[in-house]
């Protein structure tokens, strides 16, 4: 375990990690992260491909278990039982790269599983709030559709709709816009914009940098499994400390 | 159960192998035909062989056992059981693998046979050079699958009143009053045939899929 | 040869034809459902942790797979007396379906839950759900309409395995044509007959497994 006094958690962190490493076999995937996450924090997570981006998201709810070290969401300690983790994952919503909406479910289905059948809730409270989020990503009137009838960008916002059911307290989102077509980018952006504004906790894996000037309160890069620096947007593009972000900087804007 | 016994299995056996092969080899050579038909480009042709494909394929075995047995009997062909045995599943073979075999040259690739076309090359070249060897190599599984399902067919010979090794068991069973041990070692028998078959037949699927990927 | 056919024993029996064809039905019905059970159940085993639980479950389908149903069915009607249990034909051949067609549907449902994107699973996950409700609520659906297909046809071909229950006396189809036609020696015309009625049966079959994947699989996809 870390030393208490080397790590910035504190009492009122919404997400803590500390001394974070897992392996996958001999693979160390993430090697001794540290993060403190304050209530309503916006965080960008951007590195090379491979770098453990997604890894350290999954590790937050617990879709990767990790070896070492302690992760915190909202004060409940995430061990390996699974009475932790379900009260982890109620906390925490996920956006994924590809989706993952329900084929064989309508879009308003989708948004009714889980807060019926993990919260409880009863139908007609579920359909409400399901009806309620669906018009906050503008998507409302699509709710009796099917994801296959969709376009990618409408299905991204349904799965942002579909986490936020839930109520929870934290968002992960695992680059939410690199399966889109470019002109459907702007919709999912606006979207997360938007819940930024409304104070949202935020993990972000993306490489859209524009999103992260705009939204970001600290940019974090990692690579081989590290944290490499760690600052708010306007030093971190200005003024990258270390080389490797230097480089990857070079690349990803080069690119733009 | 004896050595004698164990002997009489084993001549049992060796009936079921002939008829397998039997059934195999001759289903094989109509169940060409019948694909090549089933895919002729002639709706009537292709009408017809449906009707045939659907025919085995929706009736049991044992029916068809049966209805070649006393059919052949009817039209006035008086033939032993295993000859009647082996008409009836080279029928059922030619009807399964004259399916399977459809199936695998509709997914040769149209180009292939556009290429040949082009090439100036006639059905016969086109077929026999381009379209079979794929379609062959395609539905190897698919054919070796079939062989291990024929080959445990066989047994409903025994119904019909040919000794092959499940008859072969069940009158050893009348005699010593051990069927578990009996239809355990029968059991065994067919397995140690058709085992090696069914491994090599998933082999050749893996290994198949990965090429293509 | 001058043999005139005549099925007139075909006409007299054909009231007891008609009901054993629903004994065939409610044989392959039954089977078809136990067949499920055991898939579904040999298919959790087959993903379990434990990995004696794993072999025996390949065990078990490799060596039913690889041997004959009749030699099956026959083992099934003396070892269960053995075992202390005295069933009659019918329920032993419902047994011994069940277990056939199951080993072929492990086989199956295997394939069609490993169809379904991980994505799904994880999704379900990240929301909150457990693993058997997503199994349940998430998988379970889209894993049945990828093996719709093969699931039909290994059940028609068990719907026309029953025949071979005739050989253990089941009541079904089979054995009753056996007895019409031992009584009247028109085998040709009685096993006629019977061979278009299984072609009757099997298309309804068939014609069911599509009703039910219209009513119950059917959502759009791309
Ligand atoms: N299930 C796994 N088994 C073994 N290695 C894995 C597994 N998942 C990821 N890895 C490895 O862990 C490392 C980090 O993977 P991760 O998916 O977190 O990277 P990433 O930063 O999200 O990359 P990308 O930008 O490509 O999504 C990679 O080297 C990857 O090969
Ligand atoms: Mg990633």
């Amino acid at each position: 375990m870390s030393d208490i006094s080397t790590t910035k958690a504190t009492a009122d962190a919404m997400i803590s990690m500390t001394g974070v490493a897992k392996w996958y076999g001999a693979f160390q995937a993430l090697n001794d992260i540290n993060i403190s996450v304050r209530k309503g924090e916006k965080i960008v997570l951007c590195g090379p491909s491979g770098s453990g981006k997604s890894t350290l998201i999954r590790c937050i709810n617990h879709l990767e278990a990790y070896q070492q070290g302690e992760i915190r969401v909202g004060g409940i300690l995430l061990g390996h039982q699974a009475k932790s983790i379900d009260a982890v994952r109620r906390e925490v919503g996920m956006v994924f790269q590809q989706f993952n909406l329900f084929p064989h479910l309508t879009v308003l289905q989708n948004c009714m599983l889980a807060p019926m059948r993990a919260l409880g809730l009863g139908k007609a409270e579920a359909e409400g709030r399901a009806r309620q989020l669906l018009e906050r990503v503008k998507i409302a009137e699509q709710a009796e559709k099917y994801p296959a009838q969709l376009s990618g960008g409408q299905q991204q916002r349904v799965a942002i709709a579909r986490a936020l059911c839930m109520r929870p307290q934290v968002m992960l989102f695992d680059e939410p816009t690199s399966a889109l077509d470019p002109e459907m980018v702007k919709e999912v952006l606006d979207t997360m914009i938007d819940l930024a504004r409304e104070g949202m906790t935020m993990i972000c894996v993306t490489h859209e940098m524009g999103f992260a000037r705009q939204v970001a309160d600290r940019v974090i890069f990692m690579a081989s499994g590290a944290i490499v620096e760690e600052a708010p947007p306007a030093e971190f593009f200005s003024d990258p400390k270390h080389e490797r972000t230097r480089k990857f900087l070079g690349e990803i804007l080069g690119r733009h | 159960m004896g050595q004698d016994e164990f002997f009489f299995l084993l001549m049992g056996l060796k009936w079921t192998v002939a008829l397998s092969a039997i059934g195999f080899v001759c289903g094989c050579v109509a169940g060409l035909g019948i694909a090549l038909a089933r895919t002729s480009g002639v709706p009537l042709v292709e009408r017809i062989t449906a009707g045939y494909i659907a025919l085995f394929q929706g009736t049991p075995l044992l029916m068809q056992l049966f209805v070649v047995y006393y059919g052949l009997a009817l039209v006035g062909i008086k033939v032993d059981a295993w000859a009647a045995v082996s008409v009836g599943l080279t029928l059922h073979a030619s009807a399964y693998l004259g399916e399977i075999w459809r199936g695998a040259i509709e997914a040769v690739p149209r180009g292939q046979t556009e290429a040949s076309k082009a090439l100036a090359l006639g059905y016969v070249s086109r077929m026999k050079d381009v379209v079979l060897p794929q379609a062959l190599r395609i539905s190897l599984p698919a054919t070796i699958g079939f062989l291990v399902q024929l080959i445990k067919g066989t047994s409903l010979a025994s119904i019909v009143g040919f000794t092959e090794l499940t008859r072969a068991g069940n009158i050893i069973s009348n005699q010593i009053f051990q069927p578990l041990t009996v239809f355990g070692i029968v059991g065994i028998l067919y397995f140690v045939m058709c085992c090696p078959l069914t491994i090599y037949g998933a082999h050749l699927e893996r290994k198949f899929a990965a090429s293509v990927r | 040869m001058n043999y005139t056919l005549d099925f007139t024993p075909v006409i007299e029996g054909m009231p007891n034809l008609l009901t054993a064809c629903l004994g065939t039905f409610m044989l392959a019905i039954s089977g078809m459902l136990l067949a499920t059970v055991i898939g579904i159940g040999g298919v959790v085993l087959r993903t379990s942790k434990i990995k004696l639980l794993r072999w025996l479950v390949i065990g078990f389908v490799e060596l039913i797979r690889n041997t004959p149903f009749l030699v099956q069915i026959f083992f099934i009607y003396f070892a269960l007396p053995l075992a202390g249990i005295r069933l009659d034909p019918t329920p032993t051949a419902i047994i011994a379906l069940g277990i056939n067609g199951g080993a072929y549907a492990i086989e199956i449902i295997r394939g069609g839950v490993q169809s379904i994107s991980k994505g799904q699973m994880e999704a379900g996950l990240a929301l909150g759900l457990h693993k058997a409700q997503v199994f349940r609520l998430i998988i379970l659906k889209p894993a049945l309409r990828a093996i719709f297909p093969s699931l039909t046809s290994q059940f028609v071909l068990l719907t026309l395995t029953t025949s071979i229950a005739s050989a253990i006396s089941a009541y079904e189809l089979t054995s009753v044509s056996q007895r019409i036609e031992s009584d009247s020696f028109r085998s040709f015309e009685v096993y006629f007959t019977v061979t278009a009625f299984y072609l009757v049966i099997s298309w309804l079959m068939m014609r069911l497994f599509a009703f039910f994947s219209a009513r119950y699989f059917a959502y759009p996809v791309k």
